[in-house]
């Protein structure tokens, strides 16, 4: 499983919302594809896929908050 | 190469849309650098990702009567209006070239601003926490922008003509019971939205890095 890693967006940029998963559990996916969409206060950030497979896990749902480093699903 | 520049003059705010797309798919495939818009919109209510619809305190019947639509915009950030009058311009930029850093290129962003300002005699500063360009706790610039791909667009607009403002009270702009000021407002005299672009752009490409082609 490769896990799908909220990347470090900056300086002083801590967390960021989940705003929008593109795809749903069990959907297949394309190296860096559009994967989920994360909001921080002025910003939106698509986060592309990691890898080419199925997405496995969704740990965090649409409005749960995400912190720098934190794991956001897997893909297998 | 040179930043591609559109001045798109009064521009509906969905029409802008596609032609950012457009050049976000351009500075994707390398064609140009970096692009820039700049233009003003028709009134216009937008409101980001996670924006919370109160924050819109009158209803449709006034928004009609006023010709203001309301359109969710895909950018972060909150409420914010837009109407002739106003500076709206969308860098279109990749992040790449920012250090992939968010923090960075909004700082970026705001640094244009206070140049600009600075040109006019306007001393605006920066308020940490609050991203947007301020002046004695009034705001004079909005900013919000959408990143794919590490390639931006959206971005930000600068209040220029005091008309302008109104429309400021028919929201929280920001999500926030905060006053918002123009260029007019602050020097006291009528500065035509055209020569603020033209300072802009001028701005703009004096500060951004174009990279050598490979």
């Amino acid at each position: 499983m490769t896990k799908i890693i909220l990347p470090s967006l900056g300086e002083g940029i801590e967390k960021a919302t989940v705003s929008y998963w593109f795809f749903k559990i069990g959907d297949i996916v394309k190296e860096k594809e559009d994967l989920v969409e994360l909001t921080t206060d002025k910003a939106t950030f698509n986060l592309p896929s990691p890898c080419s497979g199925k997405l496995a896990e969704i740990y965090l749902q649409e409005g749960d908050t995400a912190t720098v480093g934190s794991e956001l699903g897997g893909i297998e | 190469m040179e930043p591609h520049v559109i001045d798109a003059g009064l521009i509906d705010y969905t029409e802008a849309l596609v032609l950012q797309k457009k050049l976000w798919s351009r500075v994707k495939d390398g064609a140009y650098p970096y692009a820039l818009i700049v233009c003003q919109h028709s009134p216009v209510i937008t409101l980001g990702r996670l924006a919370n619809p109160r924050n819109i305190l009158v209803g449709n019947a006034i928004l009609d009567k006023r010709g203001i639509r309301v359109v969710s915009a895909e950018r972060g950030g909150e409420v914010t209006y837009h109407g002739p009058g106003q500076l709206v311009a969308y860098p279109i930029c990749n992040l790449e070239d920012f250090g992939k850093d968010l923090y960075c290129f909004l700082r970026f962003l705001e640094q244009l601003v206070l140049e600009l300002l600075k040109d006019y005699g306007i001393d605006a500063t920066r308020t940490a926490g609050s991203t947007g360009v301020w002046i004695k706790g009034m705001k004079i610039a909005s900013i919000g922008i959408a990143v794919r791909q590490w390639i931006c667009f959206h971005g930000l607009s600068i209040c220029v003509e005091k008309e302008d403002l109104a429309n400021f009270s028919l929201i929280r702009p920001c999500g926030m019971d905060i006053i918002m000021t123009s260029i007019e407002s602050l020097s006291a005299r009528r500065i035509p939205v055209e020569e603020v672009k033209r300072s802009f752009v001028k701005i703009f490409n004096r500060n951004i890095v174009v990279p050598n082609p490979v």
